[in-house]
């Protein structure tokens, strides 16, 4: 598998390869994740916090035994720190150690040859991805970055290449399998878009969610999965700050675990509900509306 | 029957699903057909849930998308979408057309409008109420507002730039040691860059704010062509409408068309506290707010439960920056925030600032860059 691409025959198939991970994609995840691979595009996932964009990358890696590197963007991140950097303290140090060894029968050329080699490279994530390829690349909230930065990706997804003037070209072997995501904070550039295929991730429904609950929480009883997706279900349907995701839910029922619990009653609820919501004003506005109505649906 | 056509030919049936796609508001660039035409060969092309999802990764660019893509693939292939539950708050904004704002602004009189404008000191109309302005002197003051150059507020990067005080810069320091032959140089210094703060520009289209709509979209088209990457410019009224994608445009008219046919509800009500509530929902709290100068512009008049506006207000509050109410009415003499929505939203805004006039919107950039 290290050696190539991953190849997978059907969407179906793909799905069943991300199950064994435990992560149960629909028809849509599954299809978009098999294109990206068969086409060899970036796929770019967008969707509410929560519904598995992060961890889709993650399946996959541990779906095709590939390596996963993930990049987390940020306001003002740069080449410096996607791609590469060079280790000044250690150049410093390296300079100080010819100067004494040689006492003045140094060439300043050799001794800049000497500072540029790859011992003083420091691999950031984007050139990893190209070295170590076969592997999943994660480009985790892209919408966070700037757009100077979108602009320097595209080199990047559209060559598998970059080119460090010291060095000369790096190519990836094989192309990494990239996934971005983005949680909409900004509109993401329509030239990075047409680059990448495009999948908009759904809370999942409730059938799946409680399959998703029983397949991650070790020794979880169907009523208590059928009764925590029920109510992070209706929590979605209120008006909330946060409305809960696919994690909260399984932050919520291992929190019921942690308690043996095996149903999830109003008094369980309140103790436990700092698990799924995380405001104030949310915690409020469900006390206020009865969390009995909650249970009961 | 269309499908039937398609089946038989797949390069007419693509090109009549394009046409759909169009004729449904999503027109679809030759690479993405591309793109599709591609994804077609990978999936079984007599699967309609499979075409259906080859066609949405490959031709979809957001969730607005989304649902447009759906309806043509119903007309097109004839009701096979795969059933999805849409999410309320992502339902596409059909733009409707609208009249941009009443264009009597005040007298539109018959008697020579140019001499007028020529007599008129641009000085006086720089503090002149725009409510009162004739259609003459709107004229001059759109030219006005176009001439502005605003510079955006500014915030510490993470980027250093080369500096002559701050902290020693080992990259340039260890190329000057090399160029001079491993001795030691003088350390290059280099410090924090600063990078444009984000400015978010909520602008109230009510009935009320009617005679200033046109000067205030003019304002925002000024602010978010100086800074395109970091404005955000919203209508506030019965809905909430993102106009930062119709006002990048470079020609102001063309801009300004784009956003007035962008937003549906042209001088009706105010619902601030819904409104700015599906602001913070959909945008503010996922970081557009975050960080940023906020700017509202709205006389307050509030239709709705001024509770929820505080509410949504401190929230806000506790988002951004630095938050400024823009009243035009905060300029007339004797003026009192009495109004239900003002008086809700006072407690949470940094500065209530009047802009009525070029001069005081000439103020508020001043005062948000220094933010």
């Amino acid at each position: 598998m290290r050696d190539s691409t991953p190849t997978v025959g059907s969407p179906a198939e793909l799905a069943r390869a991300l199950d064994a991970t435990g992560y149960l994609a629909d028809d849509g995840v599954a299809m978009a994740a098999f294109l990206a691979i068969r086409m060899g595009r970036p796929l770019f996932c967008e969707g509410e916090p929560g519904t598995g964009k992060t961890s889709l990358a993650t399946a996959l890696s541990e779906a095709f035994d590939l390596p996963l590197i993930r990049l987390q963007c940020h306001e003002g991140i740069d080449a410096a720190q996607a791609l590469y950097d060079w280790d000044f303290p250690r150049q410093l140090l390296h300079l100080r150690t010819l100067e004494a060894a040689s006492t003045g029968l140094l060439e300043a050329d050799t001794v800049e040859r000497s500072l540029y080699t790859e011992r003083f490279l420091l691999a950031r994530p984007l050139l990893r991805a190209l070295t170590e390829a076969p592997c999943v690349l994660l480009v985790d909230e892209i919408d966070r970055a700037d757009d100077e930065f979108e602009a320097f990706l595209l080199q990047v997804l559209d060559e598998n290449a970059v080119t460090i003037p010291e060095l000369g070209e790096v190519r990836a072997a094989t192309p990494p399998l990239v996934v971005l995501t983005s949680n909409r904070t900004r509109e993401v550039h329509d030239a990075l878009k047409r680059r990448c295929l495009y999948h908009w991730l759904e809370h999942p429904d409730l059938a799946r969610e409680v399959a998703i609950l029983r397949r991650r929480i070790p020794g979880i009883g169907p009523d208590l999965a059928a009764q925590v997706a029920h109510a992070v279900h209706s929590l979605r349907e209120m008006e909330l700050l946060k409305p809960p995701g696919v994690a909260e839910a399984l932050d919520w029922a291992r929190a019921l675990r942690e308690l043996d619990r095996d149903v999830l009653d109003a008094e369980t609820a309140a103790a436990t509900l700092g698990a799924v919501l995380k405001y104030r004003e949310d915690l409020e506005r469900v006390a206020r509306a009865g969390l009995d109505r909650l249970l009961a649906g | 029957m269309p499908a039937a056509q398609g089946a038989g030919d797949p390069l007419v049936g693509l090109a009549g699903f394009a046409h759909a796609l169009a004729a449904a508001g999503l027109p679809v660039a030759s690479d993405a057909v591309a793109a599709f035409t591609r994804a077609l060969r990978e999936v079984e092309v007599g699967n309609p849930e499979q075409v259906y999802w080859a066609g949405r990764a490959t031709l979809c660019r957001g969730p607005d998308d989304i649902p447009r893509y759906d309806s043509a693939f119903a007309a097109w292939f004839g009701g096979t979408v795969p059933a999805r539950t849409p999410r309320s708050g992502e339902l596409p904004r059909r733009a409707r057309t609208a009249a941009m704002t009443t264009t009597n602004g005040g007298d539109i009189g018959g008697d020579a409008p140019q001499l007028r404008v020529a007599a008129d000191d641009t000085e006086v109309l720089r503090h002149r109420n725009i409510a009162d302005l004739t259609a003459a002197e709107r004229a001059h003051l759109a030219e006005l507002i176009a001439a502005l150059r605003p510079r955006p507020p500014a915030r510490p990067a993470i980027r250093m730039r080369p500096a002559r005080r701050g902290t020693v810069d080992p990259r340039r320091t260890v190329r000057g040691m090399l160029a001079a032959g491993g001795e030691p140089v003088r350390p290059s210094l280099h410090r924090k860059a600063t990078r444009p703060r984000r400015m978010v520009l909520l602008i109230d289209v009510s009935g009320s704010m009617s005679p200033y709509a046109d000067a205030l979209l003019r304002f925002a088209h000024v602010v978010a062509r100086g800074n395109p990457g970091g404005t955000e410019v919203f209508s506030l009224g019965t809905r909430l409408t993102r106009l930062s994608r119709a006002l990048r445009v470079r020609d102001p008219e063309v801009a300004l068309a784009a956003a007035g046919r962008a937003v549906p509800d042209w001088a009706g009500g105010t619902r601030l506290g819904e409104t700015l509530r599906a602001f913070l929902d959909r945008w503010g709290r996922r970081g557009v707010a975050r960080g940023a100068v906020v700017v509202i512009f709205s006389d307050g008049w509030e239709r709705g439960d001024p509770t929820l506006l505080a509410e949504q207000m401190a929230q806000l509050r506790r988002l951004a920056r630095t938050v400024l109410w823009v009243n035009p009415h905060a300029g007339a003499d004797g003026y009192e925030p009495v109004q239900s929505g003002i008086a809700a939203a006072l407690p949470f805004v940094d500065r209530l600032l009047a802009g009525h006039s070029l001069a005081t919107l000439q103020e508020l950039l001043e005062v948000a860059r220094r933010t």
